[in-house]
């Protein structure tokens, strides 16, 4: 079958869809848009976590056909969809005295293309709370959408909001240090 | 396999008459499952979320019309006074991801006796409103769960809505699992206290082989509570009432023993939900009714 | 080239960059933003996608074998069982090549590959090897010890030829090692109390995030290049090259994105299948495990049995330690054999006992195959040791904590083995460290709208609001052994070279070595900085164009490929400052004279005069290095004593666990977990902390919920999912507060010490320990199930 939906902005259409196919199926292997990932496929690990009109799901449990006519931001779309929350601030320009921000604003200045990041993204480096990265983007996913309801979560509710996403890795901590670095730095204001 | 993608409830009708086999998916968090691990191949898959009315709901002089595809969030979020059972169990349904997409009609439609929302049900009073081209009825909540993941529809029929009680009284959820978050449960108990009727209703999850009142416990405290005058003097229930319910609760289970607990354990922790859940709801029910009355 | 193929990544640094700076990762932009390409991400034009049949019983043997159907299904390119394998090669195995590719005659376990299909959409090849027909005849299924042993048993392998069977009592036991140091019997004589106790640990997966996947490109010279998810290259290459009849150089590994490892990743998965199936069907073929699968498809960490007897004075010492730890090594080798070394050498502990017996053995049984997981047999034994120095302290009525330090090995200590420990070994200042950090509050989920379940036993679920909560806290110290050990030629390689790109000079850094979520990368990085004094560094992604790594395991990869960089940074070093000598030695005497660095892109004389910038000294031409570099030799256990220089370094940590029990449900919230470890020389801090809190993360989850069940009638597996395999939401992971102690080990490069094991292995007891203390029960088995702490 074929299926057309918008992703992180833009028309995209997919054809010989079988029907049994997911959303992140669809995503990832059909739309070069491999951002969201496949660790469980049962919805327990929430590294496919997508936006569908907005809310979070996990995307291995939307088939395919669901999202017809609908709206879906993944990973790749997270840095556009802060550009539009915010007036365009550069994620670049970190406030002094955050930890790693020497090698931030270098690696910003060298790449050129972390002024393209959202600020949870940055803050999810800057904080080391990416070891393999495999649980990264549904976390990003995850909390981006808990600050944007949430913007001076305590700890409790960071570890409620983002209960849903399995990290292998990390112990969790430089998670926490992640989502509450990004709302300091929303809180500033920068 | 087929895709069918009904843009209203009389389409939806139309097509589970004409493809009984036709599995509907809504939230997708119980059927994708099973497809994607390839335990699930049906001729088959009906979108349910395009029917608008399924999201919706409606709150009544006494009950809530639940659309069968409201998520568990809306429910936590919107439903928390009419409903505090189901909001609470909604709570503890998987990751805020499935909340976001799962509704009460997909737990029915599992009928898995470890499905959330069932003893908050159960607890509250619902009937589950089917409908088929045939016509619609109401079916009691009490004979909707016919075995394990079995239920009281025919092949034809589809979950519009359920019909809840609102609450008059205190409610509570609990639930046993192995971590503190995104868990199935290893079983689950809910309860309501009902003073316009002076009853209480429990709702036990994952300890038979479908979600069960516990009638004889339920029987015992009315009375219990009856004789004492607790309704009126809002007095501190007994600790021997409440062990008393909490034994016969454990005892209408009839629970097995697999990955996820043994038969004993169950039994034991529905005991113990029983007890506390009582206990919570009573004090609530003390402290807004008889707030300066004293232990009994 | 297929979409997904990894390339160069160039990390600037406008600090120095170099060791001991909490450096970034030079991936973490491409893991934020979704551009990193993991294995599965692999994706190829006209790729085919290949899908597995795997046996449904545990022990059966193959009756017959109809794959007809399955190749007529439209879209399927090719079906293959044992008898398609191309050459006389047809097993495989890290050290014991006794896993067949393709089942023959017989099935040994539930999940084991039995034939595969390629065809042109997973579903498709899904449907086809439904249709493969194969018909099995039961075997009786050998599930434990006792089993295996049995007078009648059957052999799991027939006519084992490996270096082990000679020396094994049975033909079921894959390997055995005694330790065998004093007299126990006399010891026990002079010992005021004595202390037995049986343990059980349970079976561990890996749970990696990124299932186990790649893709395989036939090549045009006949060959194939493999992109791949795994944990070392040249094993997987030494390994897949025979059965496909290849040479080495015609079988080209890439590294693919890893999404974490864990030890799960060391044997083969899909290597060879999607090879095989790439070179039969002329396309380039995709294989991905779905969750269900990887249950299947990986080893995981051997489920045990110990057996214990400890024996101390009323002072408080140790007279002896007698253990017998039985580990389950399912169907297959794998690592076993190495795993027995470890858990019977570590098997007493970090503690000083002259008097010692141990016997470790690994049964082949029909359970799941078992192997390499993060701790790798020094879990099991810590788990058993520490319940055991528990309850000798309770027995003498003394602090458990004071107990261990009267214990605790130090420097210059001598192992049950006769090594001696030759670098710090600072376990009582570990211990001592962990203990003084400051308690979390009591009662932190009473709030002023009342108990705030997240923070309570049952979380979510909302099952007390207070009732039942009793807090217990817990202690526990392990040893890990570093480097691969027992004489292995435990080798890395990497090659690195320095020239001038737009103007910069830019160290590049190529290694085989796999990155697999561990920060290697960032560490490459900074060595080069260090070493090279550039801003800019290249890592050149991981493949078999480069020299052997070793394994992305046994906490080895920073000391032994980061000591393998600093060698070659040094030999590059040297040629960079001959090439000076050569060009500007004439006209300045310090360079000859002075002892010459590289920093911030010149050549300085340790005084710190600046005497050219390396832009001039190296022109157009560019220095490149290659070397292999080894750690100090090992060598193997003597096999009826035990007794040898086995290991090449050894690693601590200690834990504080703080736990509240809801002791009427027996449900558990681990309040804080705090850590101290030795790590020698930190060489990016954030990195370590964060090897650490992931790694008492794990201990923590097979402390409380993590276990693959099997079904001992039937040796399947029961809960092959994420569903009703858990692991710790960040709901369960509590704080995790560390404190790092960096006493250098003057053998190992910068002084560092291996990071990775070594909180897995005390966190685990440390937690069990806490909960004992909480409910008073004696809880000789791991993970605790709440059956176990109320109700059974």
């Amino acid at each position: 079958m074929r299926v057309n939906f918008t992703v992180n902005g833009r028309p995209q259409q997919a054809d010989d869809v079988w029907e049994g196919e997911s959303l992140l199926y669809v995503l990832r292997e059909r739309l070069g848009l491999p951002g969201s990932k496949n660790a469980c496929e049962q919805g327990e690990c929430g590294s496919c976590t997508v936006r569908l009109d907005g809310v979070p799901v996990c995307s291995c449990l939307v088939a395919a056909g669901q999202a017809e006519g609908r709206e879906v931001v993944t990973v790749e779309g997270l840095a556009d969809l802060a550009r539009q929350r915010s007036d365009g601030l550069s994620a670049c320009g970190t406030p002094p005295g955050e930890a790693g921000h020497a090698q931030t604003r270098d690696t910003c200045s060298q790449s050129g293309e972390s002024g393209e990041l959202a600020p949870i993204q940055r803050a999810f480096i800057d904080a080391g709370a990416v070891q393999c990265g495999f649980c990264t983007p549904g976390l990003l996913v995850a909390a981006d959408d808990m600050l944007e309801r949430n913007p001076n979560p305590t700890d409790a509710d960071i570890r409620e909001a983002l209960s849903g996403n399995l990290c292998r890795c990390t112990g969790y901590e430089k998670i926490m240090d992640a989502v509450r670095l990004a709302a300091a730095r929303q809180s500033e204001g920068v | 396999m087929d895709f069918l993608r009904p843009a209203s409830w009389e389409e939806a009708l139309a097509a589970k008459a004409e493809h009984p086999t036709a599995v509907p998916i809504a939230g997708g968090t119980d059927v994708m499952v099973e497809i994607n691990f390839d335990q699930r191949r049906p001729d088959y898959l009906m979108d349910l979320g395009r029917i608008g009315d399924l999201y919706e709901w409606e709150v009544g002089e006494d009950s809530v019309r639940l659309g069968a595809s409201v998520p568990y969030t809306r429910i936590m979020e919107n439903l928390r006074t009419e409903l505090p059972g189901l909001a609470l169990a909604s709570h503890t349904v998987a990751s805020p991801q499935i909340r976001n997409r799962g509704g009460v009609g997909g737990n029915l439609g599992t009928a898995s006796p470890a499905g959330d929302a069932h003893p908050a049900l159960l607890a509250a009073g619902a009937e589950v409103e089917a409908e088929s081209v045939r016509g619609s009825r109401r079916i009691l909540i009490d004979a909707f769960y016919t075995g394990v993941k079995r239920n009281a529809l025919a092949p034809d029929e589809l979950i519009r809505a359920v019909h809840i009680k609102k609450a008059d009284g205190p409610q509570q959820f609990s639930k046993v699992g192995t971590r503190n978050a995104m868990v199935i449960a290893v079983c689950a108990f809910g309860l309501a206290l009902h003073p316009g009727t002076r009853t209480v209703r429990t709702g036990i999850g994952s300890a038979a082989p479908t979600p069960i009142r516990a009638a004889a416990a339920e029987e015992f405290l009315n009375a219990a509570l009856d004789e004492g005058g607790f309704w009126d003097n809002g007095k501190i229930i007994t600790p021997s009432i409440a062990r008393q319910f909490a034994d016969l609760c454990s005892a209408a289970c009839n629970p097995i023993d697999d990955v996820r607990g043994t038969a004993s354990y169950r039994r034991h922790a529905v005991g113990v939900m029983a007890r506390r859940t009582l206990t919570w709801t009573w004090e609530s029910y003390r402290g807004t009714a008889h707030a300066s009355e004293g232990v009994a | 080239m297929p979409n997904g193929a990894p390339t160069k990544i160039t990390q600037a640094s406008g600090t120095k960059g170099g060791i001991g700076e909490s450096m970034l990762r030079p991936d973490g932009t491409l893991k934020v933003t979704g551009e990193f390409a993991y294995g599965s991400d692999m994706w190829h034009e006209d790729m085919l996608w290949g899908q597995i049949l795997r046996s449904p019983v545990a022990h059966a043997e193959i009756v017959s074998i109809d794959t007809g159907e399955a190749l007529a299904v439209p879209g399927v390119y090719a079906v293959m069982t044992y008898d398609d394998l191309p050459t006389e090669v047809k097993n495989y195995g890290l050290e014991i090549q006794d896993t067949p590719v393709l089942a023959h005659g017989k099935v040994r376990h539930h999940g084991e590959p039995v034939a595969m299909v390629a065809a042109d959409h997973p579903e498709t090849a899904r449907r086809a090897a439904a249709k493969i027909k194969v018909e099995y005849r039961d075997l009786p299924v050998i599930t434990d010890e006792a089993s295996a042993l049995a007078p009648d048993a059957i052999l799991v392998h027939e006519n084992r030829t490996d270096d082990h069977a000679a020396h094994v009592p049975h033909p079921n036991i894959v390997h055995r090692q005694p330790i065998v140091r004093g007299d126990v019997a006399e010891a026990r004589r002079r010992a005021d109390v004595i202390v037995e106790g049986e343990y059980v640990f349970g079976m561990q997966d890996q749970a990696f995030l990124g299932p186990e996947s790649g893709l395989a490109v036939p090549a045009e010279d006949g060959g194939v290049d493999l992109y791949v998810a795994t944990q070392w290259l040249h094993a997987d290459l030494r390994q897949i090259a025979p059965v496909l009849g290849l040479p080495e150089d015609k079988v080209r590994l890439t590294l693919a994105g890893v999404g974490g490892a864990f030890g799960g990743r060391e044997d083969l998965s899909m290597q060879i299948h999607a090879c095989l199936l790439a070179l039969r069907t002329g396309k380039p073929v995709k294989i991905v495990y779905n969750r269900f699968e990887s249950f299947f498809g990986h080893v995981h960490r051997h489920p045990a049995k110990l057996y214990y007897e400890h024996g101390a004075t009323k002072d408080g010492k140790l007279t002896h330690v007698k253990g017998r730890i039985v580990l389950d090594g399912g169907a297959y080798a794998s690592s076993s054999p190495a795993v027995v070394g470890n858990a019977a050498s570590l098997g007493v502990g970090p503690y000083d006992v002259d008097d010692v017996e141990i016997e470790a053995i690994g049964l082949y049984t029909n359970n799941p195959p078992c192997g390499a997981m993060r701790g790798f047999g020094a879990v099991q034994a810590c788990f058993a040791y520490e319940a055991q120095m528990d309850k000798v302290a309770g027995e003498l009525g003394m602090d458990p904590v004071e107990f261990r330090r009267r214990n605790a090995m130090s420097q210059g200590s001598v192992m049950p083995t006769g090594q001696i420990v030759d670098s710090p070994a600072p376990v009582a200042e570990l211990l001592r460290r962990v203990k003084a950090l400051p308690m979390p509050p009591e009662r932190q989920w009473e709030s002023s709208e009342g108990a705030d379940v997240r923070q309570l036993p049952g979380g979510l679920s909302n099952t007390t609001h207070g009732e039942g909560v009793v807090r217990g806290v817990g202690y526990a110290v392990g040893i890990k052994n570093v480097g691969f050990s027992e004489g292995f030629d435990d080798y890395s390689t990497a090659k690195v070279r320095m020239e001038v790109v737009a103007g910069e000079p830019v160290a590049s850094v190529h290694t085989a070595m796999a990155e697999v979520g561990q920060g290697g990368v960032t560490v490459h990085a900074q060595i080069a900085r260090t070493e090279l004094g550039v801003a800019q560094v290249t890592i050149h992604p991981a493949d078999t164009q480069v020299g052997s790594a070793g394994s992305t395991s046994a906490s080895r990869q920073t000391y032994v490929t980061g000591g393998a960089v600093k060698n070659a940074c040094e030999l590059v070093r040297e040629k960079v400052l001959e090439m000076g000598r050569r060009r500007f030695g004439s006209y300045h005497p310090a360079w000859a004279t002075a002892e010459l660095l590289l920093e911030g892109g010149k050549v300085v004389t340790d005084g710190g005069e600046v005497l050219a910038d390396l832009v001039d000294v190296l022109g157009d031409e560019a220095v490149e290095v290659e070397q292999e570099w080894r750690h100090r030799p090992t060598e193997p256990f003597d096999l009826r004593t035990g007794q040898g220089n086995g290991h090449v370094q050894y690693s601590f940590a200690a834990h504080r666990a703080v736990v509240e029990v809801d002791t009427e449900l027996g449900l558990v919230k681990v309040v804080e977990l705090a850590c101290a470890q030795d790590v020698g020389k930190a060489l990016n801090p954030l990195s370590v902390l964060g090897q650490i809190q992931g790694g008492t993360t794990q201990g923590l989850g097979i402390a409380v919920m993590e276990e693959i069940v099997v079904d001992p009638r039937t040796a399947k597996v029961k809960n092959p999912s994420f569903t009703d395999y858990l692991i710790p939401t960040i709901l369960d992971t509590p704080t995790i507060p560390v404190d790092v102690l960096e006493l250098a080990d003057e053998h190992a490069p910068y002084g560092l010490r291996g990071v990775g094991e070594a909180p897995t292995l005390s966190s685990t007891p440390a937690v069990l320990a806490a909960i004992r203390d909480a409910t008073g029960l004696e809880l000789n088995r791991t993970p605790v199930r709440p059956e176990h702490l109320a109700g059974a």
